[in-house]
């Protein structure tokens, strides 16, 4: 018996652990920085690296933050929902583009488009440190202070663009600064 | 009318499992023939049921009835017959009565395949199988039923174009019957531990139903993977997502079993040890289904998930494999193994490899759960990546190669270092020198790393051909070929396959060449030796979606290879643009053609184009494709057929009532 009972000690803590997990949503991260402002940065920019791209950028309007690389699978994913938000013309989006080469980013966005107004790039995934960045893809919405309003986690599907992204951005747009 | 039929079959099911679930094992207890009896009836009735069901379902989409809501967010009046019957599979109620309604087929197939085996045996069996079909109905009806109407009746959605896919169509049903196949065991194990007692007879039975299982999950991974090849448009076969990784831990751990049962079979020993791995294999399937469902896990793959089914399906899976183990944790004590062993012995080798295989399948578990770990620990969140996984998974399985190599051939019990040695010697300088040249002929000159891979693949074949070898005599060639086991053959063929497929791994990996470029009709592109045209570029239009079709011709030496037709499709239903590429295919590589965006800011034709070479990536499922031959082969061996008395397994019914009257 001493021996035997062993598995299931330790199922039973992987059962507590998953049910942990299960009280939780993934896409959901409390972020310390929700309603600060962006950490300061300056980084060069992906197509030009001559021009920066830094948070003086981010202020004056309403815009999204899409933290992405080329090597991440889910940005794919997301990747067709970014080109159609930036048709309309609603929001400016900024890339972010995190521990990445220049090269690899510059054809992952030749071959399926770019929805970005302007890329950061971040090789060293510095700011992304600062950002609390856990994985790509995450997507900030930035008011016109230059505050983070929104962190999201993880490919936006339509829903939750629908469901969290606008109700957000319309708000933060009828707020007169 | 139809969808209500089915609804109500689903219920009679349920009562039909839960007779199955019960009855026989207070039989079991209290000596009751009859209630023992009645788990055959009870089984085969509830397959019935399921396969009506299941029928309904799929009548329903035939017939277009969008007030079943399921039929109406998976389906939609453009979608062509065959995949409107694919996507009864299509998503989560659907799969989940596939998975029910082939849980019943298994069970089934004991009812019909067991009838020798001690009466209270094949009931206890059932009556486990049963209590698993029991949970996934009420999963079913209580969070999933797929037979909801909903008014009015309006064409909600379609079925996720990723799926409209010959591929689609097969993967799902060759997985499924891997995953529940694993049941079987499972049922076989709970038995023993109920019974109290494993012998030759119990391994005897249980064999063949884990390799015919594990011949399903083999084939069905690999179909899988060779789907993403073709299907996402980017050429990659494998991507460490942790729905890959649910199909694969079992697989491992299918793999560690049938080894270990191999053991429990020749030499008695290992019972316990085969006992948790027949629990751990099962329990890794219904940890795939809680991850795939419940939305714990952020997945390319999870295209269903739900918190509230995720409790459902944690609970369920606490009662089965918590049940197990704690009958494992009472029981498995008494079950005593007899056979002893040297350190340098076929057994001591087949242990290493059940514990390399579970070594590495528990670190993918680790690897898939541990963004939950930290998470549950308040640490933040993170993400596991392939570089985790290839870390891991690599330098884990270069020894299993190297004992692949020489394991058949090392005597049970007790064997010598030395003679190994000589025996052997011969077979490594042949990897070696093979390896080398496979590697300067088929690709050049190349880094250690990939030639030693190579060489290890080709110890791996050496060594099986040199298997063979040892059971053939020169003198009566044909007579010792044709004395060959089917369980033997079987062996050698999937020991085979695994050394093509370190080679399609290796060499793809190292040596596949990728070009993202801006081509317009009439440009050419040069990739290694091979031209690519593209000649044209046409509108077709499917029966649900329009789509951009380019031709693009390959030359190679002045001599025209291929035509391929990549294309872009957008589905009008879902507003989803997919990439359909072009492939050429060929046993020593592939041309692979896709289209990514048009980039027609001038009005051109002209588009991101993706140009891929990929050399030798068919043996990545030739491999498996031969470890699944050989499984068939061994599963179908005459030792499983033969029907035999087997010592203090009679059934309990023969209590020689007859004789009373005539004393």
């Amino acid at each position: 018996m001493s021996k035997t009972i062993i598995p299931l000690v330790i199922f039973i803590g992987l059962v507590i652990l998953l049910a942990v997990g299960l009280s939780r949503d993934p896409r959901v991260v409390p972020s310390p920085l929700i309603g600060k402002s962006v950490p300061a940065f300056e980084l060069p920019q992906l197509h030009d690296p001559q021009k920066t791209f830094g948070t003086d950028d981010l202020k004056g309007q309403v815009s999204l933050l899409n933290v992405w690389g080329s090597w991440c699978v889910s940005c794919r994913v997301e990747h067709p929902l970014l080109l159609q938000v930036a048709q309309q013309n609603l929001i400016p989006i900024y890339g972010l583009n995190y521990k990445d080469t220049r090269e690899d980013a510059i054809n992952w966005l030749d071959q399926l488009g770019d929805p970005y107004s302007a890329v950061a790039f971040d090789a060293a995934g510095e700011v992304g440190i600062d950002l609390g960045v856990y994985g790509a893809p995450e997507t900030y919405i930035i008011d016109r202070n230059g505050m983070i309003a929104y962190k999201h986690i993880g490919p936006i599907s339509g829903r939750d663009w629908r469901e969290k992204f606008l109700p957000v951005i319309q708000q933060l747009k009828n707020v007169k600064s | 009318m139809i969808p209500e039929l089915g609804h109500f079959a689903l219920i009679l099911a349920l009562c039909l499992a839960i007779v199955q679930g019960t009855l026989p094992l207070a039989g079991t207890a209290l000596r009751n023939t009859s209630w023992m009896q009645i788990a055959v009836p009870a089984a085969r009735w509830q397959f019935g049921c399921l396969a009506l069901a299941f029928a309904c379902l799929t009548y329903a989409f035939i017939d277009k009835d969008f007030s079943v809501l399921y039929v109406a967010q998976n389906s939609n009046s453009l979608l062509p017959v065959y995949y409107r019957i694919s996507a009864v599979w299509g998503a989560h109620e659907g799969s989940l009565l596939l998975w029910v309604l082939i849980l019943g087929g298994w069970t089934f197939a004991i009812t019909h395949f067991s009838r020798s085996l001690p009466l209270a045996f094949t009931s206890r069996v059932l009556a486990v199988l049963g209590l698993v079909s029991v949970g996934f109905l009420l999963f079913m009806l209580l969070t999933s039923n797929p037979f909801e109407r909903h008014f009015p009746a309006v064409e909600r959605g379609d079925l996720n174009p990723l799926l409209q896919d010959f591929g689609l169509i097969v993967h799902p049903p060759m997985l499924y019957m891997g995953y529940v196949g694993l049941a079987v065991p499972f049922a076989f194990a709970i038995a023993a531990l109920l019974e109290g007692r494993i012998d030759a007879a119990w391994t005897r039975w249980t064999r063949p139903w884990t390799i015919v299982a594990w011949v399903f999950l083999t084939l069905g991974i690999a179909l899988g993977s060779w789907w993403a090849y073709y299907e996402l448009g980017w050429g990659g076969w494998w991507f460490w997502d942790p729905v890959e990784n649910a199909s694969f831990m079992p697989w491992l751990l299918g793999t560690a079993l049938l080894h270990s049962l191999a053991v429990t079979e020749q030499r008695s020993t290992f019972k316990a040890w085969t006992i948790l791995l027949a629990i751990f294999g099962f329990s890794l399937s219904l940890l795939g289904t809680f991850l795939v469902r419940s939305g714990v896990l952020v997945s390319v793959h999870a295209f269903a998930t739900d918190p509230t089914r995720g409790v459902f399906i944690l609970g369920f899976l606490s009662i089965v494999i918590g049940g197990a183990l704690l009958l494992y944790a009472w029981r498995a004590g008494g079950v005593s193994s007899t056979g002893r062993f040297e350190l340098v012995s076929r057994e001591m080798l087949l242990l290493l490899n059940n514990v390399l295989l579970v070594v590495v399948c528990a670190a993918i578990l680790l690897g898939t759960l541990y963004p939950l770990l930290m998470d549950a620990l308040g640490a933040g969140k993170i993400s596991v990546g392939p570089p985790y996984f290839n870390r891991v998974f690599i330098p884990l399985m270069v020894p299993l190669a190297l004992i692949l190599g020489f394991g058949p051939l090392v005597h049970w019990k007790k064997d010598s270092l030395p003679s190994l040695v000589r025996r052997m010697h011969k077979t490594a300088l042949i990897g070696i020198v093979l390896g080398v040249a496979f590697v300067l002929l088929a690709v050049g000159p190349a880094s250690l790393g990939v030639t030693l891979a190579v060489i290890l693949a080709c110890w791996v074949m050496a060594g099986t051909l040199q298997t063979l070898k040892s059971r053939l005599s020169p003198q009566d060639l044909g007579g010792s070929l044709r004395r060959l086991s089917r369980g033997f053959v079987g062996m050698l063929l999937a020991h085979f396959g695994v050394g093509i497929f370190i080679i399609g791994v290796t060499l793809v990996s190292a040596f596949e060449k990728t070009e993202d470029v801006r081509m317009a009709p009439g440009d050419h592109y040069m990739l290694g030796d091979y031209r690519f045209e593209f000649r044209e570029l046409n509108t077709v239009n499917g029966p649900n979606y329009e789509a951009k079709q380019a031709t693009f011709e390959i030359v190679r030496n002045e001599r025209r290879i291929a035509t391929l037709y990549p294309e872009k499709r957008f589905y009008r239903s879902s507003n989803q643009p997919m990439t359909e590429a072009g492939i050429n295919p060929g046993l020593f590589r592939d041309l692979y053609v896709s289209l990514g965006e048009p980039l027609d800011t001038d009005g051109s034709d002209a588009w991101a184009v993706h140009l891929t070479y990929k050399p030798f990536v068919r043996w990545i499922w030739l491999g498996p494709l031969l470890m699944g031959l050989g499984g068939l082969l061994a599963a179908s061996d005459r030792r499983y057929f033969r029907r035999q008395p087997v010592p203090g397994t009679r059934p309990v019914t023969v209590r020689a009532k007859p004789a009373e009257g005539r004393s």
